[in-house]
This record gives structure tokens, C-alpha cells and sequence, in this order.
């Protein structure tokens, strides 16, 4: 603990890439997180993720500069295609890496029976938003860390923090989804692949532009437009809940959702650290070595500078965020519900 | 394997009705409705519970007395103060049989038999397995989950004292936000929301802006436009091991709409002629059945299609 009453919090930072990975120890990661080529992992994304060997090898580069890794296997396996998920936990237990992120209470219950020595940490797939659904998931599995949902405000996170037996972790930068994770089959219901199964949102090979006579881009997913911009406008990737649609009170069409808006909370690290938050999520596995470089690096430059009681320097972040739109989401206050 | 009866079931009332609306509602159903089982309780908004309580007595015992089975369903996003007093409440009282929707309502159901609700995705065997091992004597499925891994799943319960649930009429659950997407379509929040929600009794339709139905909005749940049809997959779902089929109301005659599920699961009626009466109860929108042939699920497939992987 520093002077000024803050616990050093962990800073746990994307790799979608053995590139990505190294590029994020070397910036000041604390932890990094990855996962598998398959399924197993909610960002499944062509040309992302490790296979056993990289894993391995990464799994060393960590180590040898002090920082964790963290694999995702988060997502839900349907019945019938267990063993691709059961193998994930295998590889993660022989290889000894730090945790195994779970969001599926069979592959929570897997992981625990089978290699009890193994750190899980409920990933926040698993939707676990009050102290009595996090206290289950910590009896039943012994998990050691807890990842918010992207829901809570910080006065909530403190009261929570207070009313569990474990870490937790929250995100702080990246892209946020609206939807409850683990919850959301709107990509299954408009393409037919599951963000819960399948470990993809919003695949592109469904994603479409198409621009008229005027310049106007119109965005779609599957059949269904998500969003038009006028020529000039910087158009977002499709994704439902951040599009615009028309209803009876809106009926020239509105961000039903939300607006394509990026999770940016540096504003408020001191207090997320001062509410007992043990570790700092940045969303992005999907991103580039670049961002991942400098928001890592803005992000453990902030960190050390509040520990040493200065005032950390973050305003360079928003340039990274979608659409250079940021948001505070539901950390601030209760309006954004 | 075990022989289980089949029946039809009434999921819980995801809209918010007028409280008085929602009391005749239940009360026709247990005189007339042709099921075994009936969900009440608010799963959708802790805001709303109070306007039903007054009525949660006198609708479980008229179901009772009916002889229908009453299981209170629990929220399904806890994150409130209200939330988790709600929830604490409903899986506390001995008297019912609960429905878990939230990792919090299975903290307090473990260890007593209970229900486990759609929102608690169960995919897979080991996810099953484990749940029984907790209590659960029936589980619904996820809404998305396709019939492969459907049977996958009822196949390794067979042995087990438990019964597979699923949807197979209605607008189908397909994500829950901590926002309220009804307030925020009024320009207000969900604290400031005056209950605007209760206007649309089947939930506020989405259009994309080229004007083509796409979704339902029901306070923090979004559902999906179409509404789910399994009629002509109920013989093959029954073949699967599920023995529940769950209805999920709306304003339209729920009690002809579990008669003729009813009728098919009595052979009283074939998946043909039944189809042809689910079309003469005139829904808001069109029926899909994509999710259970593994395609889109706002598509509808005829079973030939869905089987030929088209």
C-alpha cells in the first residue's frame, strides 16, 4: 500500500497475439490475457489467438519479465462438444499458466474437480453482478477473482467489494458492449453464430457496406441495416446494440442502445483503486500492437504516478477511443440506466 | 431410459401488464388452459414486482387449485439494492417452488429441489449434472441452443431426477442490460421511467432504418420481433428427451395457443393441422424457428429445409 491509502492494482492487459502479448509486458503489464485459436474463448476472430506452442513460449516470455498470464476459456461449450473446452483446461493446467478466466459452470465445475491447484477467475461472461451470485461461483468453485460486469457504478463496486470473498476486477478501457455478457445472443439471432458458443460478436464475414448514388454508407449485419452515416461521417463497425433503429417514439431512427461509444475510466482510477479493485481491465485483444502499446503504457504510467501521489496525465487516451467517443458507461451514475 | 409425460408449460408474464390484466389473466389460465405448470413472478424489473404482489396469493392458489403446478420465477439481472432484496425474497420463502434466473437466486436455492431458468445458461452435460447435484429437479434451455446440442444434453440426463424444459411459442429472451431501453426510447431512465413500459403489452418493436421489424424491447430485455413457433418440432423435440414445452404469453388467446400445443402432445391433433391454427391466432409479427435448425434465428425453416442444412 502507498502512502496515500491505494493498494497497488494489478494492470491486466489484452494479447490477442504472441506479437501483442510481448508489445504489452514491455509496456508495464502486470498480467496479460489471451486465448485459444477455437471456440473456447469469446474474441474467436480470424487471424487472433495462440495455438498450445505459441502459448507456451508466451507463457515464458511473461514470466521471465514478472508478469501473469491469464487464458480465457470463457465461453459456453454446448453439449456434445465438451472436450474441445475440457482439452483448453488441460493445456492451461500442464502448462502452469497463472488462471483459466470461466464463464461456464460446467467448465468452472471441470477446471475445480480436476486440478483443484489451478487459480480460476470467473470471467465476466458469467454474468455475475451482486455479491450473491459472485459468493456461489467462490463456494462452488473456489474462485479467486471475480470480473464485473461492465454495469456497476463505483459507490456499487465498493459496497460489493466489502460483501465478497474474493478479488475483483473491472474493466477500465475499451470497447463496451450494452448487453449483459454471457447474455446476449443478438449475433446468433441475426447471422446464426453464437456469441456464447461460437466466442464471436458481430462476425465480419456477415458484415456488409454498402454505399448509394449519395455517398450515404449504409451498415449492415446478416440482412438487417445497423447504422447509415452521410458522406463524410466516420462510420462505425456494425454491431446491434450500438446501432440506430426506428420505434414508435422515435420514429426517424435513434441509438436504441447506445451510441458507438468506448469505455474510457481513467478520470476515475483513484476511486476505482480506493474501492478495493484488485486488478484493472483494458478491453482489446482484437487491437493492434500500436494500441495496445499506448494505452498499456498510458495506463501504467497513470497507475505508478497515483501510487506516488501525482496526478496522472491521461487526456492522450481519448484519440484511441471508438469513434473518439468515450463514455464512463454505468461507473459514474445510476442516469446511465 | 425413462418414460417422462409430456406437457405444456406457461413461462412467466415477461411484460408489464395492467396488475389487474395480468390476475384474469392467470385466473383464465387456471380454469382453461390445458397445462401442467405455470411460472409467475417478475423476472424482468424489480421496479415492477410491487404492482403484482397484491395478486401473487390469490393467482397461486386459483392455480393450485387447478391443479397446476406454481413455480415463482426470479429476476434475472440482480444488481440493485431492490434487485437482491427481490430476489432474496422470492428464493427465501419455503412456500414455492422457485425458478433460479441469477447466480444469486442458486445461493440461496442450493441444497432444496428448485427450478433453473433459461437465463442461467445451461449448455452442456457438465453444466447440467452439476446443477442436479444442487437441487435442480428441471432446467429450461437456453433460447439459442440448436437441436444437437439439445439432444446431446437431454441424452445425459436421462438418468438423472431431472426434466428438460424449452421455449417453443413466443418472443424469444435474446440479451438483458442493466439499461432501461423503454425509458431510454422516452427520454427517460430507469429510475425516472414512470413506468412507460406498460404501454406495449407485447414489447416496443424495433425497426432498422430501412424500416424492417427487427427486435422487441421490453424494458432491460430485448427480444427478438418474430415470435417462436416449435410446433412442427415438438414430435422431434419429445424424441430428444425434453418433456416440457414452455409458452411464453402474450396478448393473444394463450389458452387456444396451450390447447393446440396440448392437442399435439395428445395426438389429438397432427403438427400440420395445429400449424394451421397457430396462423388463425393472428400474432404481431411472423413465427421463426431458425435458432433450433442452428441458422439465424429470426428465420423460419420448414423441417425439410432445417434438416437438409439449407
Amino acid at each position: 500500500m502507498s502512502d496515500n491509502g491505494y493498494t497497488r492494482p494489478e494492470l491486466v492487459c489484452p494479447a490477442g497475439t504472441p506479437a501483442a502479448l510481448k508489445t504489452a509486458v514491455d509496456a508495464g503489464a502486470d498480467a496479460v490475457y489471451c486465448g485459444l485459436q477455437n471456440a473456447t474463448n469469446a474474441r474467436n476472430f480470424p487471424g487472433l489467438n495462440f495455438t498450445p506452442a505459441e502459448l507456451e513460449q508466451s507463457l515464458a516470455y511473461a514470466h521471465s519479465r514478472q508478469a501473469k498470464l491469464l487464458l480465457a476459456v470463457n465461453t459456453f461449450p454446448p453439449a456434445g462438444q465438451f472436450d474441445l473446452w475440457r482439452d483448453a483446461v488441460d493445456l492451461a493446467a500442464k502448462l502452469n499458466v497463472d488462471a483459466v478466466i470461466v464463464g461456464d459452470i460446467g467448465v468452472a465445475d471441470y477446471a475445480a474437480q480436476t486440478y483443484p491447484n489451478l487459480r480460476l477467475h470467473l470471467s465476466v461472461q458469467a454474468g455475475a453482478s451482486s455479491p450473491e451470485a459472485i459468493r456461489f461461483y467462490c463456494q462452488a468453485f473456489a474462485v479467486k477473482r471475480v470480473v464485473l460486469p461492465r454495469i456497476l457504478t463505483v459507490a456499487e463496486i465498493a459496497e460489493l467489494h466489502r460483501e465478497v470473498p474474493c478479488e475483483i476486477e473491472a474493466f477500465i478501457f475499451g470497447n463496451i458492449g450494452m448487453m449483459a455478457e454471457g447474455r446476449c445472443s443478438l449475433t446468433n439471432y441475426t447471422t446464426g453464430v453464437s456469441t456464447n458458443m461460437d466466442g464471436v460478436c458481430s462476425p465480419a464475414a456477415d458484415v456488409r457496406y454498402e454505399e448509394d448514388e449519395d455517398r450515404t454508407l449504409t451498415t449492415k449485419l446478416g440482412p438487417f441495416v445497423v447504422d447509415r452515416f452521410a458522406c463524410g461521417e466516420n462510420a462505425g463497425y456494425p454491431t446491434i446494440c450500438k446501432g440506430r433503429y426506428r420505434c414508435s417514439s422515435n420514429p426517424s431512427g435513434y441509438y436504441a442502445f447506445e451510441e458507438p461509444v468506448s469505455l474510457n475510466l481513467s478520470a476515475l482510477l483513484p476511486d476505482l483503486m480506493r474501492a478495493g479493485v484488485t486488478a484493472l481491465k483494458i478491453e482489446g485483444r482484437q487491437r493492434s500492437r500500436a494500441y495496445v502499446k499506448a494505452v498499456v503504457s498510458a495506463f501504467r504510467k497513470a497507475v505508478d504516478d497515483i501510487m506516488a501521489g501525482h496526478e496522472p496525465a491521461l487526456a492522450n487516451l481519448l484519440a484511441l477511443t471508438e469513434g473518439h467517443r468515450e463514455t464512463q458507461g454505468a461507473f459514474c451514475s445510476k442516469a446511465w440506466r | 431410459m425413462q418414460e417422462r409425460a409430456s406437457s405444456v408449460t406457461l413461462g412467466p408474464v415477461l411484460f408489464n401488464w395492467q396488475p389487474d390484466t395480468w390476475r384474469d389473466f392467470y385466473f383464465r389460465i387456471a380454469d382453461e388452459a390445458p397445462v401442467s405448470a405455470v411460472y409467475i413472478g417478475e423476472t424482468i424489473c424489480s421496479k415492477r414486482a410491487p404492482l403484482f404482489e397484491p395478486h401473487y396469493e390469490a393467482v397461486a392458489e386459483r392455480l393450485s387449485s387447478a391443479g397446476k403446478t406454481v413455480v415463482f420465477s426470479s429476476l434475472s439481472e440482480v444488481v440493485s439494492r431492490l434487485d437482491r432484496k427481490l430476489a432474496e425474497q422470492i428464493c427465501t420463502a419455503e412456500k414455492y417452488l422457485v425458478e433460479a434466473n441469477d447466480g444469486s437466486a442458486l445461493l440461496n436455492l442450493q441444497g432444496r429441489p428448485h427450478h433453473v431458468g433459461s437465463q442461467m445458461n445451461v449448455y452442456n452435460e457438465r453444466a447440467a449434472a452439476f446443477l442436479v447435484g444442487k437441487g435442480a429437479k428441471n432446467i429450461c434451455l437456453p433460447a439459442e441452443m440448436p437441436a444437437s446440442a439439445i439432444a446431446a444434453l437431454s441424452q445425459s440426463v436421462q438418468d438423472l431426477n431431472v426434466t428438460i424444459e424449452v421455449q417453443v411459442f413466443g418472443r424469444q429472451s435474446l440479451a438483458l442490460s442493466a439499461r432501461c431501453y423503454h425509458a431510454r426510447a422516452h427520454g427517460r431512465t430507469k429510475d425516472s421511467c414512470r413506468f412507460v413500459c406498460e404501454i406495449d403489452p407485447d414489447g416496443l418493436e424495433l425497426r432498422t432504418l430501412d424500416g424492417r421489424p427487427f427486435l422487441a424491447i421490453n424494458g432491460v430485455q430485448t427480444l427478438s420481433y418474430e415470435y417462436l413457433n416449435l410446433i412442427h418440432e415438438l414430435p422431434m423435440l419429445r424424441n430428444l428427451g425434453v418433456s416440457r414445452f414452455r409458452l411464453s404469453p402474450h396478448s393473444l388467446d394463450m389458452v387456444k395457443v396451450a390447447s393446440i400445443f396440448a392437442g399435439v402432445i395428445d395426438e389429438r391433433l397432427s403438427t400440420d393441422e395445429a400449424a394451421v391454427h397457430l396462423e388463425t391466432l393472428n400474432p404481431a409479427a411472423p413465427y421463426a424457428n431458425g435458432f433450433y435448425y442452428g441458422k439465424p434465428g429470426y428465420s423460419w425453416h420448414s423441417r425439410e429445409q432445417g434438416q437438409s442444412g439449407q
